[in-house]
């Protein structure tokens, strides 16, 4: 995957939590939403692989930023920068799932 | 003695107490690795500011690559996670925050604040950067941009702030002293008259 | 928007951003010196992760892993000991019952 800024993104709306134990660096706030690539910041091993002694995965780290009010109903019309694998992003518009 | 419910100063004792006879550890290396930490503190964020403020170039390099900037500068990066800087302008201002645990930029600021660990700044942060901002008794005009940071994953952020009226012509030294860890993070902004 | 609180979803304790519960939390925004404690703890961590005894990820995972109530209860680095702890003995870098013995010896 490799994004370039202001591609539109939408982050997956997964919980692996609720299957077991996990280390999970994608923060629940953003999960089913749209934003917008920022910068490719670099490729780096999963945390999530290096927390439970597995061979780390790879993955191209975004900055991905987000309008506030498309998070959080309640918020003023700022925006929010967050750091997001590759694997946590999907094309934007797709269905779903 | 359930190991879980040991009291954290006897584990912390009967752990290293072990790990030392096991020759995994020692006291002295302990003790240095104490005092690098220690060495690390807001005045090396507020040095890094001050020359970023007083010299163009630096500051360029700065954004552009906030590692090889702060090595430049002789900060100790080696083995640490990559740090990225954030402007903050006349049209946006940074706020940084760690939802998931309390990532810091501790090469250049040493050890994380007790607020900035603290449930109520990282639940809020996220949600209400302007109410957090005004505990420290900040209020950013409506038309600039918050951003706020949340660090998550293997970047380290600090924030650069804007130069405060009033300064021109100051030595680097003096504008240094001006500069705090929390408006490296974004929560207050220096003033010329603190 | 159908989800538009973050109530429902299955989010991890840790997981805080934005979370109800906390939004009218005080910032206790005070300096707060560190313990003798606090920073032995800080560069134990350090010296483990320097020696690959342990990663901050699983430091990480270990503290995630506290119950909830005891997360909110713990000092920041009273969770770290705790996630330490655990991180050594699950990698066998230390045996449970020895350290169980060492706490007992050192009760009297």
């Amino acid at each position: 995957m490799n994004l370039g800024p202001g591609t539109a993104v939408r982050i997956k709306d997964a919980w692996p939590e609720a299957d077991g134990p996990v280390h999970v660096r994608t923060p629940h706030y953003v999960r089913g939403r749209s934003g917008t690539v920022v910068r490719h910041l670099g490729d780096f091993p999963d945390p999530g692989d290096i927390a439970f002694e597995r061979k780390p995965a790879m993955r191209s780290l975004y900055h991905v930023a987000f309008r506030l009010p498309d998070l959080f109903p309640d918020a003023t019309g700022d925006e929010l920068l967050v750091e997001i694998y590759d694997h946590w992003i999907e094309a934007a518009g797709r269905a779903q799932a | 003695m359930n190991v879980r419910e040991a009291e954290s100063g006897r584990l912390l004792a009967a752990l290293t107490s072990l790990l030392s006879e096991r020759g995994l550890i020692s006291d002295d290396e302990l003790a240095a690795r104490m005092a690098i930490t220690e060495s690390a503190s807001p005045k090396q964020g507020a040095r890094i500011v001050a020359r970023a403020w007083t010299d163009p170039g630096f500051r360029e390099r700065l954004l552009a690559d906030g590692t090889a900037a702060v090595e430049e500068a002789g900060v100790f990066m080696r083995g640490l996670p990559p740090l990225g800087v954030l402007e903050n302008t006349s049209e946006v201002h940074n706020v940084v925050v760690c939802t998931l645990c309390s990532c810091y930029p501790r090469a250049v600021l040493g050890y994380p604040p007790f607020w900035f660990k603290s449930p109520g700044y990282r639940a809020r942060t996220v949600r209400d950067p302007r109410g957090v901002l005004a505990e420290w008794g900040t209020a950013i005009p409506e038309d600039v941009r918050i951003r706020v940071v949340d660090s998550t994953a293997d970047y380290r952020w600090m924030v650069l702030p804007m130069r405060p009226a009033g300064t021109e012509g100051w030595s680097a030294e003096a504008l240094a002293d001006l500069v705090r860890d929390s408006d490296m993070i974004g929560v207050t902004q220096p003033k010329a008259s603190l | 928007m159908a989800d538009s609180d973050v109530q429902d979803r299955p989010r991890a304790h840790h997981d805080m951003g934005g979370v109800p519960r906390f939004l009218c939390e005080e910032i206790d925004i005070e300096p707060h010196e560190l313990t003798p404690f606090d920073r032995q703890v800080d560069a134990l961590r350090q010296v483990l992760a320097a020696k690959g005894l342990m990663t901050v990820d699983e430091l990480r995972r270990g503290i995630e892993e506290i119950p909830e109530e005891e997360y909110l209860r713990l000092s920041y680095y009273q969770k770290w000991i705790r996630s330490i702890t655990a991180t050594l003995i699950r990698r066998g870098v230390i045996d449970e019952a020895d350290l169980r013995a060492r706490l007992d010896g050192a009760a009297s």
